[in-house]
């Protein structure tokens, strides 16, 4: 089975986030980056699915040159071979993105595409369900279990609102987006890392891809921000003994609810 | 042109969001001097309809077909984009359910268009509608300009809009229903969807709990959740945990908090090392007081809470349980 795991390098969670002068984007210059977090969980799904039917991963990244890092854990943790759409200025609306990412799957025909659900970054959620539209795929999101089904297809488990799930039957090929936590993630191996150096990364530029745009997707991103704050929160500084002190009273004789 | 909301329904009972949307549609409506109408789904949805009339509506659309009862991503796909072509609406709501993100991105990429996703709130500016979503997992807002051609497409987030700002039909009347049978074959479904079910009972029920004291990644590892439980010790707290918390097995899932989750409403909740991600703050936002422990003074969970203290937990929480065994 070939099945193909969409990752995206991110900022890493715990980013001091700034906005760029230009008013479009954050500050790049000082921040570290790590893959989105739930594409590692993809990631864990796709290499799991292989040890158990055998097959290949294949990972597939759209990023500038920086994501070449990303892409390295992601084949020192086992995936056997990458594609690596590299851009500097990668389009922040998902279709266009997606589009990218079709086109660099033309060649391949995998049984199996995985995304993560969601990106930290952007946030659209969308990437996943875009794709299996563009290459005609049927698709589940949110999945907690992939099985394989006896006479072909897949089974999987979907998680809905309020602790509710439903299983879900399909043919393949097929596009799963994964929901964090589906399994425990692993880490890279020294082995892993060692044999990541001799894997395939094949470079593809959206040029060569030919995918430019076409038509208008309807949106403009216009500018970011900060949120204002909407709610009075008090807060409490100065050192950890006083904050703690002026916190418990406040809950005790003003909130009153201890 | 009008604005249409997509309702959503299962077995006959709708998702409450539905309404929030509904509420917005109309708000949005008043804005751009044109009018709201809305659309069920489903397989005999008469009752929906019916209560739906009863809102200031333009018209109700009653997507009727057998192959519409189970929602199907395919099924839903292309009944929306036959009353689409017939409805022809400026812009489509919905609320942002699991089930939209599920159709809606396929939608709006089988007629060339970017759906808005997850958006807070909106303006209008030179009659064009700019849509305002977060990112960064709400540390950051952008505002999203819906240009050319329509319709448009946005999903709305739980909470963003008040469905108690719903308007009824003035003078008693009642929006007309009407029916709109889509051509769907059974070939054209490629998934089969079973039985939804719920995994064991939840032994531990938050939803009754008068203090919440909840734990999130700023805990770093395993070994430490203890000083959390013994914050909530001290305090004869239930302990709670946001959800990456019980992916990685530190806490039991009946323990989270969140979509995926239980909904509480305490009258206390102390979030500590918890960013505030939306998944999270729609399970613990009704809380009577929050409180919340947090190194970043951008974090989210700010912007929601009651009192809070910027630092580093690990610090403050030990003076925390010293303070709460004091007698008062």
């Amino acid at each position: 089975m070939k099945i193909v795991v969409a990752i995206k390098q991110v900022p890493a969670r715990d980013s001091q986030l700034r906005i760029a002068s230009s008013g479009k984007w954050i500050e790049q210059a000082d921040l570290t980056y790590e893959i989105n977090e739930p594409d590692a969980y993809a990631l864990e799904e796709g290499l799991q699915l292989k040890e158990k039917h055998g097959g290949e991963v294949v990972a597939l990244c759209a990023g500038p040159a920086r994501a070449s890092q990303t892409i390295r854990e992601a084949l020192a943790k086992g995936a056997d071979r990458a594609i690596h759409i590299e851009e500097e200025a990668m389009a922040s609306d998902p279709l266009a993105v997606a589009r990218l990412m079709a086109a660099a799957l033309k060649a391949e025909a995998p049984d199996l595409v995985l995304t993560g659900l969601q990106s930290d970054d952007l946030g659209y959620g969308q990437t996943g369900v875009i794709l299996a539209e563009l290459l005609g795929l049927p698709h589940a999101t949110l999945i907690m279990q992939v099985e394989m089904r006896d006479g072909g297809g897949i089974r999987v488990k979907r998680e809905l609102e309020d602790g509710w799930f439903q299983h879900v039957e399909m043919p393949l090929p097929a596009l799963l987006t994964i929901q964090s936590g589906i399994s425990k993630l692993r880490y890279a191996t020294l082995m892993g890392i060692k044999k990541a150096k001799t894997k395939e990364i094949k470079r593809l530029t959206a040029a060569e891809l030919g995918a430019g745009p076409s038509g208008h997707s309807g949106i403009a991103l216009e500018r970011i921000y900060l949120p204002e704050r909407t709610k009075r929160t008090q807060l409490f500084e100065g050192n950890p003994k006083e904050a703690a002190a002026k916190l418990v009273e406040k809950l005790r004789f003003e909130a009153r609810v201890i | 042109m009008s604005i249409l909301v997509v309702m959503e329904q299962r077995a006959g009972s709708w998702n409450r969001m539905s309404f929030e949307t509904l509420a917005a549609a109309q708000q949005l409506a008043r804005e751009l001097n044109t009018t709201a109408s809305a659309a069920v789904l489903g397989q005999g949805t008469e009752g929906l309809t019916g209560e739906l009339a009863q809102q200031q509506l333009e018209k109700i659309y009653a997507v009727e077909h057998d192959l519409l009862k189970d929602y199907t991503p395919d099924a839903y796909t292309l009944a929306l984009r036959q009353l689409l072509a017939h409805a022809k609406p400026r812009l489509a709501l919905f609320p942002h359910t699991y089930q939209v993100r599920d159709f809606l991105p396929k939608l709006a990429t089988s007629l060339g268009k970017v759906a808005v996703s997850d958006v807070v709130s909106h303006r209008i500016d030179n009659g064009q509608t700019v849509l305002v979503r977060q990112l960064f997992q709400g540390k950051v807002n952008a505002d999203v300009r819906l240009t050319g051609a329509e319709p448009h497409f946005a999903s709305l987030q739980a909470g963003a809009y008040r469905a108690d700002k719903l308007s009824p039909q003035s003078n008693q009347g009642s929006a007309p229903v009407e029916k709109f049978t889509p051509e769907i074959a059974a070939g054209d479904i490629r998934t089969r969807p079973l039985e939804l079910f719920r995994e064991s009972q939840r032994a531990v029920d938050l939803g009754a709990a008068e203090l919440i004291v909840a734990v999130g990644r700023g805990i770093k590892e395993a070994g430490n959740i203890p000083l959390v439980q013994q914050l909530a010790d001290a305090m004869g707290a239930e302990l709670a945990a946001s959800r990456p918390i019980c992916d990685a097995g530190w806490l039991p899932m009946e323990r989270q908090v969140g979509s995926s989750g239980q909904t509480v409403g305490p009258k206390m909740y102390m979030a500590i090392g918890i960013s505030g991600a939306i998944q999270h703050l729609v399970g613990m936002k009704g809380s009577r007081v929050i409180v919340a422990i947090n190194k970043d003074p951008n974090a989210p969970i700010f912007e929601v809470a009651d009192y809070g203290i910027v630092g580093d937990l690990f610090q403050v929480v030990p003076e925390l349980i010293e303070a709460f065994k004091k007698p008062k």
